[in-house]
């Protein structure tokens, strides 16, 4: 190749390098602030990245939609004057694409990866009607406190194919928390993705020290309607069945909040249910762009267990709430990604849409 | 009689189409209750580094259309093109463009993901710029082949005059050399075109492709060569040699036109003057069986060319239009081109020493199939990469 040729190819290599997470980079946006619009977020911009459209209607849920579907079962008053949350819940096997004609052979809650997010209100009575209708045997497993029972393991609440089980305790203790298949073998049943959020808001009366902060989470207050609440669920696919992911995602779709970012108004507070359920590899996290946030560690306390972190890391099964502001950014697109370089080039990255 | 022929001819086959029908319309493996997934194969058959990022011609052996869902590089994700679109049918190749910044002399990693989420890989060992259809470099891949092929086929020749004056054991310490000769290509091309073989899609069969064609070959040039009820000598048999060597050559065109083409061939120089010395043997060979008559100048230049003109040939295809499975097939043939001129020189180096009531397994015959085999094999170490 003529140095000519090498030099303009070296040129391109290194431009390619400034946009290597997907926006080109010119360099006028590096040296000055130029107005938001000059940030180029269409997807033919982008050259890191997924080719295509999901179908999420063939799916049968949309990672939009499953960001803020919180479900609070069907409530009704219990003699004791403690409210009831009763859910339906089926397991069945189902081929979901996970990326732009990428299938992949699902096991699933009510059909949809990650499953149902239950939400209940601290010291509510939960009763799940889980019938198993999938080719092998399932369980529920809550991570919440409940008796041996009701774990939802083999041998305590393990359901074979056709057959169905109540689990039933009270929804304690509030925080992020998650639900999924022990059934072995577990790695099998966990990535093929059986699992979901259990997310349990704080009774503010249960706490008077912090009652402000316990109403704002509380579903339904008018403390909790000024929050912008999201559910982030971050999963993997391993499609080849080698025990290592070839797609990464929040909530499912590889790029699906790249493709449509996540609508912020800057003016009012943002809350994350963030949960790791991520297979084979050791730990996933989230890097926020531009800003920090207050993270709570499974969610289990009124007062941040970190303040002022723009990454926070989590094991499988680990959680926890982040609260964050926009309110003195400019408008624009902000992204959001595992701080693990290898999950955002398979799938895991987002933008929020800050307006 | 007439009549019945025919019928016994389109029988089997009206009768194998009805079979053929009420399969397909019975499944009868329905009854066997299993549907695994598709069977699904991806063979990388060219690779295309430019300044506008990585191409690769792939192709499809799948036991249903296959659709190619994304494509990584280096492990990430990365914006593509295929040309045609739609599901390969199997069989079907496509060029797959990706506008990758790629790194000159570092290595990549491609991973092809099907919509069943199958995974193929294909690495990049070390990422050079692919040759340009340019008059320069056309010219110089031409080059190349004319020092690996022509040059030292044209220099060995130039021996006849002292093969001339060797003598009665000379000349079958030289016939013998030549099958030593012979017997290294055998198993350099046999090898080669069973390696290249393997890397073709399995549509194909490589190997089995290398093993059909070789016998092919040897028995049809056998029977050429012996048409006039005897076998070919002096300048017949010199031609045969040249073709068989040629078509050696052709293989080594195609190992060092790709190599280079790949930045596989990191001796570069080295590597090219090795198989200039490695090669010179081979003219030594050819002009052995012509040392007892006269050779007109243009049945030099002629058996010059069929011997060392395909190294030139090769390197372009290898350069500029790689395919496995005709790299097999012309490798196949190459070894049953040597095979024959092998007989056949194995044959004359007999008749002449019967001739002379000595025996063809001699001492001398001996030492020079041992020298043969053992000059190849060490210039060879000057040509492993």
């Amino acid at each position: 190749m003529p140095a000519t040729n090498r030099r303009r190819f070296l040129k391109n290599s290194l431009w390619g390098a400034g946009s290597l997470l997907g926006l080109p980079l010119p360099r006028a946006l590096a040296e000055t602030t130029p107005p938001a619009a000059s940030v180029d977020a269409s997807p033919t911009s982008r050259r890191m990245i997924t080719v295509g459209e999901v179908d999420h209607q063939r799916n049968g849920f949309d990672p939009s939609a499953i960001l803020t579907d919180w479900d609070t079962g069907q409530v009704r008053q219990l003699s004791d004057g403690r409210r009831l949350r009763e859910y339906q819940i089926t397991a069945v096997d189902k081929e979901i694409e996970i990326a732009p004609g990428l299938f992949f052979p699902a096991w699933t809650y009510n059909g949809r990866v990650p499953g149902p997010t239950l939400r209940a209100t601290e010291g509510d009575r939960i009763r799940i009607h889980f019938v198993n209708a999938g080719s092998h045997t399932h369980t529920m497993h809550f991570h919440g406190i409940h008796s041996a029972r009701m774990d939802g393991i083999p041998g305590a609440g393990e359901v074979a194919p056709g057959e169905s089980f109540i689990y039933e305790f009270d929804a304690k203790p509030f925080g992020c928390h998650l639900y999924h298949c022990h059934s072995v073998p577990l790695k099998r049943h966990i990535h093929k993705g059986l699992y979901g959020a259990f997310i349990v808001d704080p009774d503010p009366a249960k706490h008077p020290d912090h009652a402000q902060v316990a109403r704002s989470r509380l579903l339904g207050s008018d403390a909790n309607a000024r929050w912008q609440e999201f559910l982030l669920v971050m999963n993997g696919f391993d499609t080849n069945f080698d025990e290592e992911n070839e797609i990464y995602a929040v909530n499912s779709v590889a790029h699906a909040y790249v493709n449509r970012p996540i609508r912020i108004a800057r003016d009012r507070p943002v809350r994350l249910y963030l949960i790791n359920v991520t297979e084979f590899d050791p730990v996933n996290s989230l890097h926020l762009h531009a800003n920090f946030f207050d993270y709570y560690d499974q969610g289990t306390t009124l007062t941040p267990t970190l303040r002022t972190v723009d990454t926070v890391m989590q094991c499988q099964a680990q959680r926890g709430i982040l609260e964050f502001s926009f309110a003195d950014h400019e408008p624009g697109l902000y992204m959001f990604h595992a701080h693990q370089s290898e999950f955002v080039e398979l799938g895991w990255m987002s933008f929020f849409e800050v307006v | 009689m007439r009549r019945r022929a025919w019928v016994s001819l389109l029988l089997p086959l009206v009768l194998l189409g009805a079979a053929i029908a009420t399969f397909v319309a019975t499944n009868p493996l329905g009854l066997i209750g299993v549907s695994p997934p598709p069977l699904e194969e991806l063979t990388v058959e060219r690779t295309r580094l430019d300044d506008t990022g990585i191409a690769l011609k792939v192709r499809a052996v799948g036991s249903e259309p296959m659709h190619i869902a994304q494509v990584q590089v280096d492990g990430a994700y990365w914006r593509f093109t295929q040309t045609p679109g739609g599901p390969l049918a199997r069989g079907e190749s496509v060029w797959l463009e990706l506008p990758y910044p790629w790194v000159e002399d570092e290595l990549h990693e491609i991973t092809v993901i099907t919509a069943t989420g199958v995974t193929f890989h294909h690495t990049i060992e070390v990422a050079e710029a692919s040759p340009r259809v340019s008059a320069r470099q056309v010219a110089g891949y031409g080059l190349l082949g004319l020092f690996v092929g022509v040059f030292p086929v044209a220099l060995g020749m130039c021996s006849r005059p002292a093969l001339q004056h060797a003598g009665a054991r000379g000349f079958q310490f030289v016939l013998a050399l030549t099958l030593g000769l012979l017997a290294f290509l055998l198993v350099d091309t046999l090898e080669e075109g069973l390696e290249i073989g393997a890397q073709a899609a399995s549509l194909f069969q490589g190997q089995t492709l290398v093993w059909l064609a070789a016998v092919v070959a040897f028995i049809t040039l056998v029977a050429i060569g012996r048409r006039h009820h005897r076998p070919p000598e002096g300048r017949a048999l010199a031609w045969y040699l040249a073709l068989g060597i040629g078509l050696h050559n052709l293989g080594e065109g195609l190992a060092i036109g790709g190599a280079f083409a790949t930045g596989a061939a990191a001796l570069g120089t080295f590597l090219v003057v090795g198989f200039t010395l490695h090669n010179l043997t081979e003219g030594v060979g050819i002009a052995a069986p012509l040392t007892r008559e006269a050779v007109p100048a243009w049945a030099w230049g002629g058996l010059v060319a069929l011997a060392g003109l395909p190294a030139v040939l090769g390197t372009w295809i290898g350069a500029y239009a790689y395919a496995p499975h005709w790299s097999a097939l012309f490798l196949g043939l190459g070894v049953g081109a040597i095979l024959q001129v092998l007989l056949e020189v194995a044959a004359y180096l007999q008749r002449t020493a019967a001739a002379r009531e000595g025996r063809a397994i001699s001492a001398t015959s001996v030492a020079g199939f041992a020298a043969g085999v053992a000059v190849m094999y060490a210039t060879a170490f000057l040509i492993q990469t």
